[in-house]
């Protein structure tokens, strides 16, 4: 089987957010894989440990420093990647649309990728690939487990969770506790430098047109109180009650 | 005419429905048209809806009364096809998330993801949205018209009133495709306390808490006298104390409650993504130094054994 992993690079969670001019300015900031996209990674290599024959590809769309994330995907056992390599912005309903041509194209049969992006706070791109690609897909997957010609997931919905058959080919989104991602070996380091990495453009794929547009980027602000109560555990309990009862009013 | 795909449950409309309408009422005042409403799978919200909204169609049926990301896209696409919807509005749940990109790619529109505000400037839907963590807000312009609009629950006022109007079932044709998922079991997450995204006050545990008898012997006799939902941090779903359902943060539950009070919650920035909206945010932890107390109003720097107990004595006085 051939699966397919969707990466993305983003801000490390720990880096310092700067907005410069109304755009957030990555400058300095540490990009990583995105860790839900990771669960992806692991997940189809524990496929194939748990006896699935299956050729894995990292595929992802963006800039040029995407190569980085690709890197670490090849180091963590990916056979090889194709970046589509682009500096135009694009929201993820367009992506959606350029990477089902590349996925249909390598006649994949699973498609796995990160439950929500750290950078758009975003859990579109993994319905829209598949309904760009007409497959089902499972979002906020837990568990996966290959049966036959379908696929068995247990995904969080908005009661709890459930269990979900969808037949091949399909689309999981990842979730925390679909599995523990493992560290790329140095041996593995060595080997990724040599495994293939595909660059393809826009316009090899009919080329791409957003269908929204960031204006404007701001940085939150909340002021906060910020008030910390003194005295022993008693008195700063008894403060606390009355300061949420009589100043916040929300007792 | 701008469509509000209603969510409901047993029945009867959730809140989140309530939002939408006025959030629909807002782009129909400036793009015209009237808001009409969209209840899949059970008709008996349409009736409630339809005291709300001027028009309200009904798609009932078997195979709709499980959800399924697949066959709502359908509906929801012939329906805003057929009516030519200018905007689409979804409640941003698990299952509104689920399926809104999939009508936004099927229909070859723009999506507005998550939205906290909606406006019109000329053709073009604005919204504003969350990003990096909820550490960002953004102005996203949608290129053309229609557009999918996710939105995010607890952010729009919920109407209470309305001109009312008809209900009109109509009948969608399924394909084999909307029923190729097979559902099976599912498992409730918690039972008995106030759902955490609706709850007005939201008591959470993190690691300091120390185990999960923590858990039973401090924060659950403290929501109790809150009449309050239970929330958590990933480290202690990590190590198991309590269930992932009431994670909150970035790959949890997002909620804005009037009240949050984290008990030993170190204050990472994914679990703040997810209550940093919240009205009022008290923190109490050992630690001086969590990056929780920045986002505070109110802080204990203490062990929570010796505070929460008189906590909850001086809670039950203020209360009677």
């Amino acid at each position: 089987m051939k699966i397919i992993t969707l990466l993305k690079q983003v801000p490390d969670a720990e880096a310092r957010i700067r907005v410069v001019d109304g755009r957030v300015d990555l400058e300095g900031a540490t990009l990583i894989i995105d860790g839900m996209d990771e669960y992806g990674v692991e997940e189809a290599l524990r496929l194939r440990e748990g006896g699935q024959e299956a050729e894995i590809v990292a595929l992802a769309l963006g800039p040029k420093r995407c190569e980085e994330a690709i890197r670490t995907a090849l180091a963590l056992g990916v056979d090889r990647a194709v970046h589509v390599e682009t500096d135009e912005p694009l929201d993820p309903i367009a992506q959606a649309e350029v990477l089902a041509k590349v996925i249909a194209a390598e006649q994949a049969d699973l498609v796995l990728v990160g439950g929500k992006q750290a950078d758009w706070d975003s859990s579109a791109l993994g319905p829209a690939v598949a309904e760009a690609l007409g497959w089902p897909h499972s979002d906020w997957t837990t568990r996966l487990e290959l049966s036959g010609d379908a696929v068995k997931a247990v995904h969080d919905s908005d009661e709890g969770s459930e269990v979900l058959t969808l037949p091949l080919p399909a689309v999981i989104t990842t979730q925390q506790g679909l599995n523990e991602p493992r560290y790329p070996t140095l041996p593995n380091i060595m080997k990724a430098k040599r495994k293939e990495l595909r660059k393809l453009s826009l316009d090899d794929l009919g080329g791409a047109q957003a269908k929204t547009v960031v204006l404007k980027q701001e940085m939150q602000t909340r002021a906060r109180l910020n008030k910390l109560l003194q005295g022993d555990p008693v008195e700063a309990a008894r403060e606390l009650a009355r300061l949420l009862h009589e100043e916040a009013k929300v007792i | 005419m701008i469509l509000i795909v209603a969510d409901h449950k047993d029945g009867a409309l959730r809140k989140s429905t309530l939002e939408l309408v006025s959030a629909a009422r807002a782009l129909a005042e400036s793009l015209g048209g009237e808001v009409a409403g969209l209840v899949i799978g059970d008709s008996r919200p349409a009736d409630t809806l339809a005291k709300l909204v001027p028009r309200v169609y009904s798609v009932a049926g078997d195979e709709l009364a499980e959800f399924r990301a697949e066959s709502y896209t359908t509906v929801v696409c012939h329906v805003a096809k057929e009516k030519e919807a200018k905007a689409i509005l979804i409640s941003a749940s698990r299952a509104g998330l689920s399926y809104s990109p999939r009508v936004a790619l099927r229909l070859g529109v723009p999506l507005l993801e998550d939205v906290i505000q909606l406006e019109v400037a000329g053709e073009h839907v604005i919204a504003k949205r969350y990003s990096y963590l909820s550490r960002v807000t953004e102005t996203v312009r949608a290129e053309s018209l229609p557009v999918v609009a996710s939105v995010k629950p607890n952010t729009f006022p919920a109407v209470s009133a309305g001109e009312g109007g008809q209900v009109e079932t109509l009948a969608v044709p399924l394909g084999e495709r909307d029923s190729r998922v097979r559902v099976g079991e599912k498992s409730k997450a918690i039972i008995g306390r106030v759902a955490l995204e609706e709850a007005a006050v939201v008591v959470a545990g993190g690691r300091g808490v120390g185990s999960a008898e923590g858990f039973a012997k401090l924060l659950e006799p403290l929501a109790d006298v809150l009449s309050a939902g239970i929330g958590t941090t990933r480290a202690v779903v990590d190590a198991g104390w309590r269930p992932h359902a009431e994670q909150i943060g970035q790959t949890g539950k997002t909620i804005a409650p009037n009240l949050y009070l984290g008990l030993g919650v170190s204050g990472a920035v994914q679990h703040l993504s997810g209550m940093n909206r919240a009205k009022v945010v008290v923190a109490i932890n050992k630690d001086a130094d969590a990056a929780i107390f920045k986002v505070a109003d109110y802080g204990i720097v203490g062990d929570l054994h010796a505070v929460v107990p008189p906590l909850i004595e001086a809670l039950k006085a203020v209360k009677e």
